[in-house]
């Protein structure tokens, strides 16, 4: 009997939501004022929050779960006995529009698994994108997943229709997807993004004879999971900078390994490893706007690993303690950017305040900077961390009371 | 002085009011700034900030540039930046009774310190930037979480209608967010701080409070159900999820309702999980893909 739509509904987003990206931000500035429905805004928006606490966004879906690869890490793979289900493109079209109506969803997330071949699937979620653009007019936001091996024709067409396209690397090393996603193939996956790239640098040329096209105006993006084999937080990390750089990436995600029904025996079945995911966030944020290099972040750490207990910020400033204290009244952008308890925001206000007049504490508590985290850090005009920054337990002030052990 | 307000974010009529109390040079500890009840403006057709033109109609400057145009509000008695009329636009959306007076004082103020704005470290610098912020939000939150329901449509348009309830008097601010988003259809938005309207030609406004109403729509159903299912059990974080979607707005949400429900299952649906790990054999088109494939490579 065939399943109602609800029914595959849930089977579908069921299986999407191992993929961690749900951002709809960053793209072109468009609206309905001129026909159509839909607007984008330059922060996209959650429109709701999951009880994992995590943004709902997009219309996070699969076009079917229905899989002929077989990778281990993967609900969806043709070995797991999980329910199967597939929309039809008039479906996923339909649920689209119908949610963003109501204003549940800033636009759709598309993914799925791979059915006949990976162009015959890719052509499918290409008809999606289309659809919704041209038959229907929206202006939403639309990210779609790319399918490994489909053609770069493809690809490039799917670009003309969607905000965004990731390409997923998977696992952060070759020899990972070579043992867990056997079908896969790292040197195709990265050749899809160059082309990908070069695609987006040759539509944002300017032209004069035409008014240009918009294609992927949200850039490309991709994902790994952490935590399915034993890659350290150092390799995770050089993996992503080298992505960055070579392909100019919006984003990398990191998704932490979750235990999956039916999981492959293959692998572990842990909790996910959270707190790692977010201190890769973290390591990745250093990275990208406080001018750290990635050997940096973890050149002190002997396994390769971030402490989990410390963000890494904090802990490389532990490591380096010579840097330290910074003057808040003198110091450059780029020293503040260093000092643990200040971020992007708090440093330009204090370099505006400072304009002012000279930095005291209380001023600090008034810029709303958490004063306890940052007082061993810096000197103000009514403050110098006298010999705090040499203690030896500086650690321990720190990192989190040790849990209390209860009874059982 | 005493100004009698209506107190429900119209930035006109405390800027009419502190224009003129500053033209008579009253100082800010002299001018009572007093709320009055009950009388509303009905769907009439006053614009939203976005929209300065109507604030600005008064004073025939309606298509001046952002610049000029805030220096013509307070002319000829004061001149101000363009980012103290944006703040206080904000600010006098709240709902805290005391923001009349603060921006009254920081207009005040401003008249012989220029660049008392730029100080971010300012006590009522950071009292305004408070307000603003706490706007801001709520603002946000409303183009997150209002939700529409479909109702009987009375052209060839859709209509749609959506409850709401802000903290401040946000809905003229935000009501351009969902003209620009859902231009193509007719709606709704009531609120107990007002409400807005949109039938495609212009935007609409009421200062009254509306009366809640309860509407069905099906689409509900399948938005519960995709927000259940895009829910990882093994992930639960409840505090996270509540700091973003405060109680305060679950009432008008209908996924809400499946919350205590999700966070009560979580454990046992991971744990569930566990137990099923890895049957022993995979299904059929798995193993008929592996026979494929050997076939080929033979
Ligand atoms: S190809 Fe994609 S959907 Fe298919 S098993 Fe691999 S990861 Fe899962």
């Amino acid at each position: 009997m065939k399943k109602s739509l609800r029914e595959r509904l849930a089977i579908l987003s069921d299986a999407a939501k191992y993929d961690a990206s749900c951002a709809s931000s960053g793209t072109s500035k468009r609206d309905s004022r001129s026909g159509g429905l839909g607007s984008t805004e330059s922060s996209g928006i959650c429109h709701a929050y999951a009880p994992d606490g995590r943004c709902i966004s997009l219309l996070k879906i699969l076009m079917t779960n229905f899989c002929i690869y077989d990778c281990a890490y993967c609900i969806n793979r043709s070995s797991s006995n999980v329910e199967r289900a597939r929309f039809s493109a008039d479906e996923v079209v339909w649920l689209t529009l119908e949610f963003y109506r109501r204003n549940y969803i800033e636009g759709l997330f598309l993914s799925s698994g791979i059915i006949r071949s990976s162009d015959y699937t890719m052509e499918q979620m290409v008809k999606i994108a289309k659809d919704l653009r041209l038959k229907h007019d929206f202006r939403g936001y639309i990210h779609l997943k790319t399918i490994p091996e489909a053609s770069a024709a493809l690809i490039e067409e799917a670009g003309l229709y969607a905000d965004r396209l990731s390409i997923n690397i998977e696992l952060p090393t070759d020899a990972g997807v070579e043992a867990l996603a056997p079908q896969k193939h790292p040197q195709n996956i990265r050749r899809s993004m160059g082309e990908l790239r070069q695609k987006i640098d040759e539509f944002s040329e300017p032209t004069f004879r035409r008014r240009r096209k918009r294609f992927v105006p949200a850039g490309q993006s991709t994902q790994m999971i952490i935590g399915a084999d034993a890659t350290n937080d150092a390799t995770i990390l050089g993996s992503s900078a080298s992505l960055y750089g070579r392909f100019r990436l919006r984003r990398v995600y990191y998704s932490a390994f979750s235990p999956i029904p039916d999981a492959s025996n293959v692998l572990p079945l842990i909790k996910p490893p959270l707190i790692r995911e977010h201190r890769l966030y973290q390591a990745d944020w250093l990275y990208r706007f406080y001018g750290f290099d990635i050997a940096e972040i973890t050149a002190g750490r002997k396994d390769g690993m971030l402490d989990l207990d410390l963000d890494p910020k904090l802990a490389w400033a532990l490591e380096n303690r010579e840097r330290f204290p910074v003057d808040v009244n003198r110091a450059d952008k780029e020293v503040l950017f260093r000092v643990p308890g200040l971020g992007v925001k708090s440093v330009q206000s204090l370099l505006n305040a400072r304009r002012y007049r000279r930095l005291k504490i209380e001023d600090l508590v008034r810029l709303k900077i958490s004063v306890r985290k940052v007082k061993p850090f810096i000197v103000t005009d009514d403050w110098t961390p006298i010999k705090l920054i040499d203690r030896a337990n500086l650690r321990e002030l720190f990192a989190p009371e040790p849990e209390q052990l209860v009874l059982l | 002085m005493k100004v009698r307000l209506n107190a429900r974010g119209n930035y006109g009529e405390w800027r009419k009011a502190a224009r003129a109390a500053l033209t008579n040079g009253i100082e800010p500890k002299f001018v009572d700034w007093a709320v009055e009840t009950e009388t509303y403006d009905l769907f009439g057709e006053t614009a939203s900030s976005d929209d300065a033109a109507v604030y600005e109609a008064s004073e025939g400057s309606a298509s001046t540039p952002a610049n000029a145009r805030a220096q013509a509000v307070l002319k000829p008695a004061a001149f101000v930046s363009s980012a103290f009329i944006e703040l206080t636009e904000m600010a006098i959306c709240h709902s805290d009774a005391k923001r009349f007076d603060l921006c009254y004082r920081l207009l005040w103020r401003l008249q012989s310190q220029k660049h008392l704005l730029d100080d971010p470290a300012d006590p009522d610098v950071r009292a305004l930037h408070g307000l603003v912020k706490s706007v801001r939000r709520d603002m946000h939150k409303m183009k997150a979480f209002v939700r529409f329901k479909e109702t009987q449509a009375v052209s060839e348009r859709r209509a749609f209608v959506a409850w709401f309830e802000p903290e401040h008097f946000i809905v003229a601010q935000t009501a351009p967010f969902f003209q620009r988003r859902f231009g193509d259809m007719d709606w709704i938005i009531a609120t107990p701080k007002g409400s807005a309207a949109w039938k495609g030609a212009r935007l609409h406004f009421s200062e009254a409070p509306a009366k809640p109403f309860e509407l069905k729509d099906e689409a509900d159903d399948l938005w519960r159900a995709y927000y259940a299912n895009i829910f990882n059990p093994a992930r639960l974080k409840v505090s996270a999820m509540q700091s973003e979607m405060p109680k305060k707005y679950w009432k008008n949400l209908p996924e809400a309702t499946l919350i205590p429900e999700l966070i009560r299952d979580a454990d046992k649906r991971v744990r569930q999980m566990h137990e099923r790990a890895s049957s022993a054999e995979a299904p059929a088109f798995h193993r008929a893909l592996k026979s494929r494939m050997t076939d080929r490579s033979q």
